[in-house]
Formats: C-alpha cells, structure tokens, sequence
C-alpha cells in the first residue's frame, strides 16, 4: 500500500507547495507592520507546527510500542526522529532569519525559541540513545522513554507565550478564529498541507527501509 | 506583488526572505533524497541476502 500511496502523497506535496508558494511569495499582500518580511511565516509556521506533530506521533507511538509492546511502533518512531529534527531545523533557521529584521537580533533566550531548542535536542538525543546500545530491543525501550517523556516540551512550547512574556508574537492560528485576512490565510493552510504531506511521504519511505532493516532476516521481506 | 523588481527585492527584506526559504528548501530536499537513499540500500541489502541464499 504504502509503495502505491508515495507518488501520489509526492505528487500532492508538490501541487500543494506550487500553489502555496505563488499564494505566499507573490499574491498575498504585505503585511502593515513587518512589510514583506512576514512572508517568511509560510515556511516557518508550517516547519513549526510539523516539529510538534511529529514528535506528539514519535511519543504516541512510543507508548504503543512499550504498553503492547509492538515492535512496528518503535520502527514508527524511529523513522519519524530524522524528520522531526529536520522540521525542528528549519524553523529555528527561519525563525532566527524573521527575527533580525522585527526584533533586531537573531537569537534571543525567549521561551518559545529556547523550548523549540530544547526539542531539536530531544531529537538528536533520541537518534544518539536508540543507536548506544548494541541490543536493538534496550535502545528502542530507552527512546522510547525519552520520546514520551520529552513530550512535556510540546505544550511548553505551544503555551510559552502565554505563560511567560516573550518577544515570540502569539498564535498564528487560532480556534477561536484567527485575526489574519483570507488573502493571508490561505497560503498559509495550503504550506501546511503540503508539508503534512510532505511528512507522510518521508515517513512512508523511511518506515519501509526501517522495516526492512530490522527484519532483513525474515522470510516475508523477500517478496517486497 | 506588482513587478518583479518588487519580488526579487521583497520590500528590503530579500536578505532575510531568500535564505529563509533557501534553507528550508536544501533540508526538506536533502531529507527526502536521505530517506530515498535509505531506502534503495535496505532493499539491495534484502536483494543480495536473498542471491546469496538462492547460491
């Protein structure tokens, strides 16, 4: 199945991110205080929101894979790592890069940049654990602690700028309706799609080759 | 949008704007050939286990 579903998730990926780009880059208007700096949001925002997701799957699937102990699970979360950390990665970089011009420096020791630090460290921290062990059993047990336990940063980030006074502005999007005009908004939903898409693509193609790397013995995998 | 001058120069923001997406487009690329690259050498592994076996 997941052979069959990669060129079609590749192929909306690519349509989606085509539309989402003219929509961002070039139709929509600029905005009255940041000018056309704030076009940076239609990649950081997505990047963002894909760090967060795809460490909440790596913890949920953790907890699957030690509760039920389904060894599919810790193959899920071990294909999603390298993503997530890829995700986490751009929006730092684009994040430092829409900060200069708005707030005058790259970096600042604010909640949401250092909570959003702290989790591209759970990454590297959980690729460098499930790979320190030579029993490959003991390092998915020890990642998978790690993963759900690091999900305490998930709401740390999603919530530090309310709790704490940040230079980090607040939600682009809310439930409650957000203040953005639909000229705005919608390339922003559509970069989203894509780069969830986008996700689902890497993680279909990174989850075959895990598999077949942990079950490169098994009789079954010869028929792939 | 009106021009292309326009686009290229983002309003004074091009320096900023550029390598923002520069970046995010080398790492999603870069992450998608890794997880391509994974892929083709689990398979030949699995491939050449299998001749080996047949042998």
């Amino acid at each position: 199945m997941a052979g069959r579903a990669t060129p079609w998730l590749i192929g909306l990926t690519l349509v989606l991110m085509a539309a989402g780009l003219v929509g961002g880059l070039w139709l929509a208007p600029p905005d009255y205080q940041m000018g056309d700096g704030f076009r940076i949001i239609y990649i950081h925002v997505p990047s963002a929101l894909l760090s967060m997701v795809v460490f909440a799957v790596m913890a949920v699937a953790s907890a699957v894979g030690l509760i039920w102990r389904i060894r599919m699970a810790h193959a899920v979360t071990a294909a999603a790592a390298p993503i997530g950390a890829a995700f986490t990665f751009i929006a730092l970089v684009t994040g430092a890069l829409w900060g200069k011009p708005m707030w005058g420096t790259y970096w600042v020791w604010d909640a949401r940049l250092t909570s959003e630090l702290i989790l591209l460290f759970l990454y590297f921290g959980y690729l460098a654990l499930v790979h320190a062990f030579p029993d490959r059993r003991t390092g998915d047990q020890a990642g998978a602690i790690l993963a759900i336990v690091g999900a305490v940063d998930l709401p740390i980030i999603h919530f530090s700028v309310q709790w704490w006074t940040t230079l980090h502005q607040g939600a682009t999007l809310k439930l409650s309706g957000t203040p953005m005009p639909v000229s705005m908004l919608w390339p922003l939903l559509v970069m989203m799609l894509a780069f969830l898409c986008y996700f689902a693509w890497l993680l279909m193609v990174r989850l075959r080759a895990e598999i077949l790397r942990r079950e490169y013995r098994a009789r079954w995998v010869e028929k792939i | 949008m009106d021009s292309w001058h326009e686009f290229w120069t983002m309003g004074g923001y091009a320096r900023f704007v550029w390598p923002a997406y520069g970046v995010a487009f080398v790492v999603l690329l870069g992450s998608g050939w890794a997880a391509h690259r994974g892929l083709r050498r689990a398979l030949a592994r699995v491939a050449s286990r299998v001749r080996g076996g047949r042998r």
